[in-house]
């Protein structure tokens, strides 16, 4: 008789398998606006089917609770249903045995405080609070709001030009973005559901590559209205481009010596080539725009002359200014910001890190960039030091990845404590104190813990500081602008509550964001500044998406644009992403699931063609 | 020119026709629900699937666009199966409880069930229902909704109202009234195009026939009844009666036998509301800076309650005349019931009307000018005074013509075209040129302002006073778009005629209904032919009209005639548009 026998995974198990990792995609590429209540519900009986049912809260409470929870959808529950669903979900926590129950329960008890109105709207007035305000979720997820769709089925069109203009329409950065956006339009694309997203950054990157010159729309005709953009970046620009368009005479004040903002001061040329802004600036300026660099609005030109002199004022002035962490010898020489040194980069000032030992503090995308810029100036070690873990930073997994293929050090678990400084003052070494990872925050996130383990000694040569960046208000606090938590504070509309004809946006409002949140700012600031100057002029392209064909999708491979490699690149600031062939765009957009038609799109629209 | 095969025919198309289009043309009709032709074309209901050769999955037909070599199979096992389980789907949350439904006998989803052989569901039944308050004068029945979305789409790329949405995510899906609103709190304008577009029963309008049953066995009311003029041109159109059988004399006898006492013609005070508004047309155009430009007519209550819901700065620009509806009811309860003897407290007048907002019309608190009482009564639809034919018995099939009464029973050619698009406007302008001139026009020479055009202009001299620029408009969505032009000042006109419904009272939404279908045309095409044979084509000319003012009106406009033929605008209350600040 046998004792053991070996496990094979059984035919059905292999299916239930494949139908987990499909349900994983559909939930990550679950549609914004989604009753929350109604997913509260279909989760609770996803968990419910886990359970063994051993255990008294878990096998009935559970049922007991997608019963009183289906009450509250249909209308049949009262504000006294409530009180059951907590005091039963609260005794299923504490009563039932494993995390099955207890899981499950917690997250009922969540969704009644994470989002009670929708509950209440349920019982009280018998539906729902939400609704899908669009039914393109790349769309919606998009802040500028780009014709995502649209683009694609242009490139698949083989219409580059025609994609490029479509862009434009609602975002005059289509080259930026191209290179350098976070792509929050990929995260619930409904591809997923099938294999994975669209790579639409990588489909908008063939386009501004291949496209060619492509011309902007002719201006409306000329209001006599002046506008004055303070902050030369990505949010400054879009308000300028699309006023200009609208016939408002614009001009843009830059502190810096180059128009780009964070686009050139921020992010190195490896990830977007110098001569790529260079071309898309030129691009942007040639609507009409006056721009003058160097100066400093406030020092050199009185912020109450420009607003004497201009009919309404934007204000983008991005968050320049970088973050201490007060640590002892930060001021020690051979310290540096990431914003100092990046920002020097931008000036095509390259500092020589030639045999230092580099030390990079901070697990964000700016600590990437710092580093990766370290070890293509020449440094013989970059060593990365941040007090979580790898899979706790903010940066992209692939920047990390990205850094680490490029000889980058990571030193987690390491809370820096004081900076070492030689008898002349400078920096030799970085002091850390060793970390153990603890118990998740409000945001689930780890926090780390002091390890029981002695400080370490990490030598370097060169500290720099990549922890955040704040935003210069202390010159508009003293002109009466109102600040909350070292941002500008603004309405909706990006119009500040003191000001008459001053609007603000991007980074300086939001704290430290992404390009294409600012060029979204941007494009509001230039809307309500136009209805602010009396007009209505609407934004529009006479480019004609086309319709698309009932064809057979089947799962595909998605198209991930490739790296140069990492032994060759990390000598020099060119591109790292290669291009993507013709071959490869034809694939990549004919995976389009074209939402902006098939579903909710040809019943509410698929699309905003002006606004 | 694409050439395909469908069901083994050949057929050639232009580029960009629909399979289903395609497939009409050789004959074979595939089944729809949901699809309304350039209004919605959302492919929900998934009814119209077909096999497209080369295609892994089924195609709508009302959507999946041909292309040369294209083969189709509109009729194979696997879509006659896909189709029936569809339906068995849509049907296992419907209220079909066919025989206690309005629309039984004219409903798709009950043509679709008998065409598919659908005689068991394997399905549970899962009907949802909400409530909804029966004093509405639009009653929405959840139970029987199918979610085709073809009253969001109607009200929204039609009539730019925006007054039904989408309700709910999932399964929880479906149609309410926006904003979260009640119907009540909205600024609906109760045009009733939901209701006409509806496939089924699950959008009606309220049903007063009860009430006007109750009237007609009451011994100690003497009851009215108006018929306006679109009525005539549809009236019997789900009878059985053909197009020639279908006359405005059978409509009278028809009546008769329903046991009126008085059977009357809104055409009577549409040539009565020519008198007022034409006169006062004539006043306000000799007194240009005295009065806000353009003037709008008035007879419309869908566009008034959208005048004063979305531009309400332009309530002043209404013509103060009442509409011919009330216009009737105030002479009916004044100088026909003096005439009478009759005590206006105890006659019932009852209008007939191809509209639901009339409905509202007649319930505003100040259309009581004649005696207290309202004016108007009851108003039962063209829907509703089919039904009461059929509930009593009537066949009007071999019914002997009659006349209307008298003496409020007369009407002109330029009454009776009240129906279609641009007949109040070419009806006045005729009287106004008479008023300046003293001499009639060509009846036929203000025809630019007649046809289906959602809007038209045109500009007329009349001798003495000046050049008249005119616009028609109808369809709420073309007013919209007028309003904003003349609010914007991109146009100016003098004189503006707006009906609610698209093609005028003709497509009206208390009309019968033709799932599929417009109408307007059609019908309006009989009403220019009436206009066409009448003896008497200019309303100043209808005799009893002359004798009403001879004998208890006096002239237009003067007090009498200002007491009861017209009304204050402003003195009711409209849910304001909620993007309006």
């Amino acid at each position: 008789m046998s004792r053991l026998l070996i496990r094979t995974p059984s035919q059905a198990q292999a299916v239930v398998d494949n139908l987990y990792g499909n349900m994983e995609r559909r939930i990550a590429a679950s549609p914004p606006g989604l009753c929350p209540v109604d997913m509260a519900l279909n989760f609770l009986n996803l968990c419910h089917a886990q359970s063994c049912g051993k255990c008294t809260p878990c096998r009935i409470g559970l049922g007991q609770l997608s019963i009183l929870l289906r009450q509250v959808l249909d209308g049949e529950a009262t504000m006294t249903t409530l009180d059951v669903i907590r005091d039963t979900a609260k005794a299923i926590v504490d009563s039932t045995d494993c995390a099955i129950g207890t899981n499950a329960a917690r997250l009922v008890l969540d969704g009644l405080e994470g989002f009670k109105d929708d509950y209440i709207s349920h019982i009280r007035d018998k539906h729902c609070l939400g609704s899908l305000q669009n039914p393109v979720p790349c769309v919606a997820l998009c802040p500028a709001g780009v014709d995502i769709p649209g683009y694609i089925a242009l490139i698949a069109a083989g219409r580059l030009d025609d994609a490029v203009k479509l862009i434009r329409k609602d975002n005059p950065w289509p080259i930026a973005c191209a290179y350098i956006c976070e792509h929050p339009c990929e995260a619930r694309c409904r591809r997923t559901m099938m294999d994975a997203p669209m790579n639409i950054r990588g489909l908008k990157k063939y386009a501004v590559d291949n496209a060619g010159f492509v011309p902007n729309p002719p201006c409306a005709e000329k209001t006599g209205k002046k506008v004055a953009v303070v902050g030369g970046g990505p949010g400054g620009l879009s308000a300028a481009y699309y006023l200009t368009l609208m016939g408002h005479d614009v001009t843009v004040f830059e502190r810096h010596k180059k128009l780009g903002g964070m686009l050139r001061y921020g992010i190195p040329a490896y990830r977007f080539p110098r001569e790529k802004i260079d071309e898309e600036i030129a691009n942007i300026l040639s609507v009409g725009i006056t721009a003058h660099t160097g100066v400093d609005i406030g020092k050199d030109i009185p912020f109450d002359e420009l607003m004497a002199k201009y009919d309404a004022l934007y204000i983008a002035i991005g968050a320049q200014t970088d973050k201490k962490t007060g640590m002892p010898g930060e001021d020690s020489g051979n310290v540096m910001s990431a914003v100092e040194m990046l920002g020097k980069i931008g000036d095509d000032e390259m500092p020589d890190f030639a045999g230092k030992n580099v030390v990079v503090i901070g697990g964000g995308n700016v600590a990437m960039d710092v580093c990766r810029s370290s070890v293509r100036l020449g440094a013989k070690k970059v060593s990365c030091v941040y007090r979580r873990r790898q899979v706790d930073m903010t940066a992209l997994p692939e920047e990390v990845e990205g850094a680490l293929a490029e000889g980058v050090e990571l030193l987690t678990l390491q809370a820096p404590v004081r900076i070492e400084a030689d008898a002349s003052g400078n920096a030799v070494a970085l002091w850390t104190q060793p970390q153990v990872i603890g118990p998740m925050d409000n945001a689930y996130r780890p926090r780390p813990m002091k390890a029981d383990q002695s400080e370490t000694r990490i030598e370097a040569d060169l500290i720099v500081l990549a922890i955040g960046q704040g935003v210069e208000t202390h010159g508009f606090e003293q002109m009466g602008i109102e600040v909350s938590h070292g941002s500008i504070t603004t309405h909706a509309d990006s119009r500040l509550p003191s000001g008459d004809g001053i609007f603000a946006g991007g980074d300086c409002v939001t704290g430290p964001a992404t390009a294409i949140r600012a060029i979204a700012a941007g494009k509001v600031a230039a809307a309500n500044i136009d209805e602010y100057l009396g007009f209505h002029h609407e934004i529009t392209t006479d480019v004609e998406v086309p319709k698309p064909a009932f064809n057979n999708r089947p799962p595909h491979g998605r198209v991930n644009l490739q790296e140069r490699e990492a032994g060759e690149r990390k000598h020099d600031f060119s591109c790292i992403e290669c291009e993507m062939s013709h071959q490869e765009a034809q694939i990549e957009s004919t995976r389009c699931l074209r939402c902006d038609y098939f579903g909710y799109g040809n019943f509410k629209g698929g699309r905003n063609e002006k606004w | 020119m694409v050439t395909l095969k469908i069901d083994g025919h050949q057929v050639s198309v232009p580029e960009g026709t629909t399979i289903l289009d395609a497939a009409k043309l050789v004959s074979i009709k595939i089944p729809t629900l949901c699809y309304l032709k350039e209004v919605n074309e959302i492919a929900a209901c998934r009814i119209c699937v077909v096999e497209v050769e080369g295609l892994d999955r089924l195609v709508p037909a009302c959507t999946a666009k041909v292309h040369e070599g294209m083969v189709v199979h509109t009729c194979t096992d696997r879509v006659k199966r896909t189709r029936r389980i569809n339906l068995r789907l849509i049907l296992s949350q419907h209220n079909s409880n066919c025989p206690l439904c309005i629309r039984n006998g004219n409903c798709t989803l009950q043509d679709l069930a008998r065409d598919n052989n659908l005689i068991y569901n394997p399905y549970p039944k899962n009907v949802p229902n909400s409530p909804w308050s029966t004093s509405n004068y639009i009653i929405r029945d959840e139970s029987k909704c199918v979610k085709c979305m073809r009253c969001i789409q109607v009200c929204d790329k039609i009539q730019g109202m925006n007054i039904w949405d989408v309700v709910g995510t999932g399964s929880r899906t479906t149609v309410g009234v926006s904003l979260n609103r009640t119907l009540a709190e909205s600024d609906c304008a109760l045009c009733g195009q939901c209701v006409t577009h509806c496939p089924v029963g699950a959008l009606r309008g309220r049903d007063d026939i009860q009430r006007v049953y109750a009237a007609l066995k009451d011994p100690e009311i003497t009851t009215i009844v108006q018929v306006a003029p679109a009525v005539r041109s549809a009236w019997a159109e789900n009878l059985g009666l053909t197009r020639e059988q279908s006359t405005t004399g059978r409509m009278v006898s028809a009546l008769r036998r329903l046991g009126f006492d008085y059977i009357f013609d809104t055409n009577f005070s549409a040539d009565l509301t020519i008198m007022e508004e034409g006169s006062e047309f004539i006043e306000r155009f000799t007194h240009k800076a005295d009065y806000a430009w353009p003037m709008f007519t008035s007879c419309c209550p869908g566009w008034v309650r959208f005048l004063k819901s979305q531009y309400p700065a332009f309530t002043g620009n209404l013509s103060t005349a009442k509409s011919p509806q009330q216009m009737f009811g105030a002479v009916a309860k004044s100088y026909f019931a003096e005439k009478m003897g009759l005590d206006p407290h105890k006659i019932c007048v009852i209008s007939v009307m191809p509209c639901t907002a009339k409905k509202s019309e007649c319930a505003q608190p100040n259309q009581n000018d004649a005696c207290g009482d309202p004016d108007v009564d009851y108003v039962i639809t063209t829907r509703e005074l089919e039904r009461m034919l059929r509930g009593d018995n009537v066949d009007p099939t071999t019914l002997p013509e009659s006349e209307f009464d008298s003496p409020l029973g007369t009407g002109t050619g330029a009454a009776v075209v009240f129906g279609a698009t641009g007949g109040v406007m070419d009806a006045a302008l005729r009287s106004a040129y008479y008023l300046v001139t003293g001499s009639n026009p060509d009846p036929d020479a203000f025809r630019q302002v007649r046809g289906m055009d959602g809007w038209k202009e045109a500009s007329f001299t009349i001798p003495g006073a000046g050049e008249v620029k005119v616009a028609v408009v109808s369809g709420l969505g073309n007013t919209r778009r007028l309003m904003e032009a003349i609010d914007k000042g991109w146009v100016e006109y003098d004189f503006v005629e707006v009906m609610a419904c698209p093609g005028g009272c003709a497509g009206g939404g208390g009309q019968p209904i033709h799932d599929g279908q417009e109408l307007a045309e059609d019908r309006s095409d009989i009403l220019w032919d009436l206009d066409h044979n009448a003896a008497i084509r200019f309303s100043h000319e209808n005799p009893e009209v002359q004798t009403l003012y001879a004998d208890f009106l006096g002239k237009p406009l003067g007090h009498t005639a200002h007491h009861l033929l017209h009304t204050d605008h402003t003195a009711w209350e409209m849910p304001k548009n909620p993007r309006l600040k």
